[in-house]
């Protein structure tokens, strides 16, 4: 289901850490340098630095450039920032035929409630693996693993004719239904999340449970008042990665979806941007800065907590 | 917050029962809907269907309803039956599919297919007496109500033959039925938005297909139209009255001339390992997926490649504390990654247009070079977007990897006598891969499937020569399965399904050996 690179297991990187204080002082008491030397030693990471700032941000001021630019075809646009106007914004916004803003309500509520829905009932999964001893336990466990090799996508043929039939018999979870792909993501919820989660609820110490068992409380609500609130940073880490894979999703949502008012921003933009790339693209551009800056500003803000989430698999 | 004991207990006598009503209430609406799709599954037939959804929803409630026991099965239910429905059931369903002529005039039953062929081969019965009709609308849809030359009143729809109607059902106006009861009458307007749906509308004179149709043209006089196929159930074949040929059940799932004339639609039959044959009985079928399926690794090895050495490069680069301004490298490097990874391919499409993109206009100089559209050319640029898009996620946790070796193992490789091409090579490359081949072996895995980068720029052409499916120069083996079975040209699930299970056994081996690796079996207890 996830379209990002699936959340290792096994890493034991450490995100990168700021300089510490002995590194500055290090570096305060360093003498100058020579020019030459200067240059053998730092001044070639500069430019290597800025070639490839260069190739990576390249692409993605030129969509904004695009985007602003009211040339109206993709010759205009190769005048980087030439002029600047909000015209395609608003033809983007304006035009009946591709509903641009039902498109980018569809992606967040598939986006929002699968993610929640995800983290939920990984939680839960996660919560009875780690604190409860049961028969079937290490082979579910293990069936999990084994599951999460496979990805839902392979087996889109399959999804489409299931949803083909639950259609016939509740029509607003077929085909073409915003909630029939949401409950076939969550279908990949387990699969995805579990393992991860489970080594994240191994880290909280089980004593804290037995000293609320004492107290009283069962088993509900040790979950839902303790346990989850421990864990609360990954499970935002872990949705915000679910949210971005369910809404980058195309297989399957391309798929199930058929009608303009149905499509997730992924499949609307593309059909449009793909029918008539030169005419079409600048208000494509619109619709791709409008939609990437949330997701954007969220990733460089949570940056810290995403590539610990990312190489931490398996910290235990 | 007051900690009274008073205090501290009421709300959880209140939590207790809120979540025992909230409890019922969920099981109450899951039971009304099983108990409801029972219902008209059973009408359906489908049998092996109901007794799993009444199954599942017998586990259900005992599990929630029975105190005290079965208490993981409570935090696991939810999320183990949507597993398996939509992932551990689709994957069993995609092999059964495999072995099925199931697609493009092979998707329903044999009965279906029959009455549609009778259906669809209906002409007008020359000379034959004109009904007087009138358009309406019942709960199954559309129907005809019509009046007889010899003024006998009756009404029915596509699913339900015409049945004769006795004075007083039926609203006359000048010898003509113009309403009926359970009925409703189009109005002028409405005939002609649904004109369309009016001309195909076959309403059958009984259960017998072959005794005909009643079909109107212009929503005032019927004819009666009779099929020219006529079937034969004892002999199990269709007849053309026309000319007398007969077509049998050829065993493929379709009806046989003798001179081997299918006829459309055909229905689904289990056709064995055909699909899985088809690369061998088709050789340029077969060619083209040998081909696919060496470029899906390579793509997936070099993407992954790549996308390591630039990312491991530009993290020792950065890795350097007398660099001054690393973190705005470091976050400019990453945009690409924060950036959604469906609109970076879209993003591409329009920097690598040949005519009119950035590249070629102002890059180049007004070259035109066929960035997407040459077979060997537009695999290049896939692989240079696929790299923009991975570089950054490399890049981070190399930088993690790199930070995580202590300092001291330089210091000591320094004093033996390494320098610093050395140190790297021997000593902290084979240190970092240690934590990194896990990461690579997933990420090739990715890659393996990456459908969006690939249909995103390309759709996986340029299409190549002399493949009657549509196959493309830059198609993976994702890709190819949702284009044979989405793509518009004769869908085909089976073969789909078949392609989609070789990708199973890659996925499988690439996992066994990513298990090895991690050891993560051995973490378990």
């Amino acid at each position: 289901m996830s379209t990002t690179p699936p959340i290792p297991v096994g890493a034991t990187a450490q995100p990168p850490a700021a300089p510490s204080d002995a590194e500055r002082i290090a570096r305060l008491r360093q003498p100058r340098m020579r020019p030459g030397r200067w240059i053998a030693e730092i001044g070639w990471r500069h430019v290597v630095g800025l070639a490839v700032v260069v190739f990576a941000t390249f692409p993605l001021i030129y969509v904004l450039s695009a985007s602003l630019n009211p040339g109206g075809t993709l010759t205009g646009s190769n005048a980087l920032f030439r002029e600047i106007s909000i015209a395609n914004y608003v033809d983007l916004l304006s035009d009946p035929r591709r509903p641009y803003a039902r498109w980018f309500l569809n992606t967040m509520v598939v986006g929002v409630v699968t993610s929640v829905g995800t983290v939920f009932l990984g939680a839960l999964a996660a919560y009875a693996f780690s604190r409860m001893r049961f028969t079937g336990r290490r082979i579910g466990l293990l069936s999990l693993l084994l599951v999460q090799m496979f990805p839902q996508l392979l087996a889109v043929v399959a999804i489409y004719l299931l949803m083909q039939g639950v259609g016939e018999v509740f029509p607003l979870l077929g085909l073409d239904s915003l909630a029939g792909l949401i409950l076939v993501y969550l279908g990949g919820a387990l699969g995805v999340n579990t393992y991860l989660m489970y080594g994240f609820f191994n880290t909280v110490p089980a004593s804290i449970d037995e000293a609320a068992k004492i107290d009283g409380a069962g088993h509900a609500r040790i979950f839902f008042t303790i346990i989850l609130r421990l864990v609360a940073p990954i499970l935002a880490v872990i949705g915000l990665l679910s949210f971005v894979g369910t809404t980058s999703e195309f297989v399957i949502s391309s798929a199930l979806l058929t009608s303009p008012e149905n499509l997730t921003l992924a499949i609307g933009l593309f059909r449009y941007v793909s029918e008539e790339t030169s005419t079409n693209y600048p208000v494509f551009a619109a619709g791709a800065v409008l939609a990437a800056i949330p997701v954007v500003a969220l990733f460089l803000y949570l940056q810290r907590y995403i590539v610990a989430g990312l190489t931490a698999g398996s910290v235990k | 917050m007051a900690a009274s004991a008073p205090a501290r207990v009421r709300p959880r006598m209140l939590s207790g029962t809120l979540g025992l009503v909230a409890k019922i209430a969920l099981l109450a609406i899951v039971d009304a809907l099983a108990v409801f799709a029972i219902l008209l599954l059973a009408g359906q037939g489908s049998w092996i269907v109901v007794a799993v959804v009444a199954l599942v929803t017998v586990v259900v409630n005992v599990v929630y309803l029975l105190p005290g026991r079965f208490l993981p099965a409570k935090y696991l239910t939810p999320g183990l039956v949507l597993l398996g429905v939509f992932q551990v059931f689709v994957v069993l369903f995609s092999c059964y599919i495999a072995f099925t002529n199931y697609g493009f005039g092979h998707n329903s039953s044999k009965d279906d297919a029959i009455s549609q062929l009778v259906e669809q081969n209906t002409s007008r019965v020359e000379d034959s007496p004109a009904y007087r009709v009138t358009v309406v609308e019942g709960a199954g849809g559309l129907g005809l109500l019509a009046t007889s030359p010899d003024g006998d009143v009756s009404v029915g729809g596509p699913e339900q033959p015409l049945q004769e109607l006795d004075e007083g059902q039926y609203d006359d106006e000048g010898g003509v039925a113009v309403a009926a009861d359970g009925w409703t009458t189009l109005t002028t307007n409405e005939i002609v938005q649904r004109q369309s749906e009016i001309a195909d509308l076959q309403v059958p004179f009984s259960d017998d297909l072959d005794e005909g149709f009643l079909v109107t043209a212009d929503a005032r006089n019927g004819y009666v139209f009779v099929s020219n196929l006529s079937y034969d159930e004892e002999a199990d074949t269709l007849t053309n009255t026309d000319t007398g040929v007969v077509y049998v059940d050829g065993g493929d799932g379709a009806f046989v001339s003798p001179d081997g004339e299918e006829l459309r639609p055909g229905w689904q039959v289990v056709v064995g390992l055909e699909n899985f044959a088809y690369p061998f009985t088709s050789q340029s079928f077969g060619e083209a997926l040998l081909s696919v399926t060496l470029w899906t690794f390579a793509f997936a090895a070099l993407s992954v490649g790549l996308s390591f050495v630039l990312g491991l490069a530009l993290a020792v680069t950065l890795n350097d504390p007398r660099l001054r301004g690393r973190n705005v490298y470091r976050v400019l490097a990453i945009l690409p990654y924060a950036f959604p990874s469906f609109l970076s391919a879209l993003v591409w499409l329009g920097l690598l247009n040949t005519e009119f993109g950035f590249v070629n206009q102002v890059l180049l100089g007004g070259a035109s070079v066929p960035w997407l559209s040459d077979p060997i050319i537009a695999k290049i640029s896939v692989l240079v977007v696929n790299v923009w898009l991975g570089f950054p996620y490399m890049f981070l946790v190399c930088t993690g990897a790199l930070q995580s070796i202590p300092e001291e193992v330089t210091e000591a490789a320094t004093v033996d006598g390494a320098r610093g091409w050395a140190i790297f090579r021997l000593i902290k490359l084979p240190l970092l891969l240690v934590s990194i081949a896990p990461l690579l072996i997933s990420s090739f895995a990715f890659n393996f499937n990456n459908f969006n980068i690939i249909y995103m720029l390309t759709r996986g052409g340029p299409r190549m020569g002399g493949v009657e499916q549509n196959v493309g120069h830059t198609d993976l083996l994702i890709t190819l399965v949702y284009k044979v079975a989405f793509g518009g040209e004769g869908a085909d699930y089976g073969l789909a399904s078949a392609l989609a299970i070789i990708i199973f056994v890659i996925v499988a081996v690439i996992s066994a050996i990513s298990f090895r690796q991690t050891r993560a079996l051995e973490d378990l207890n």
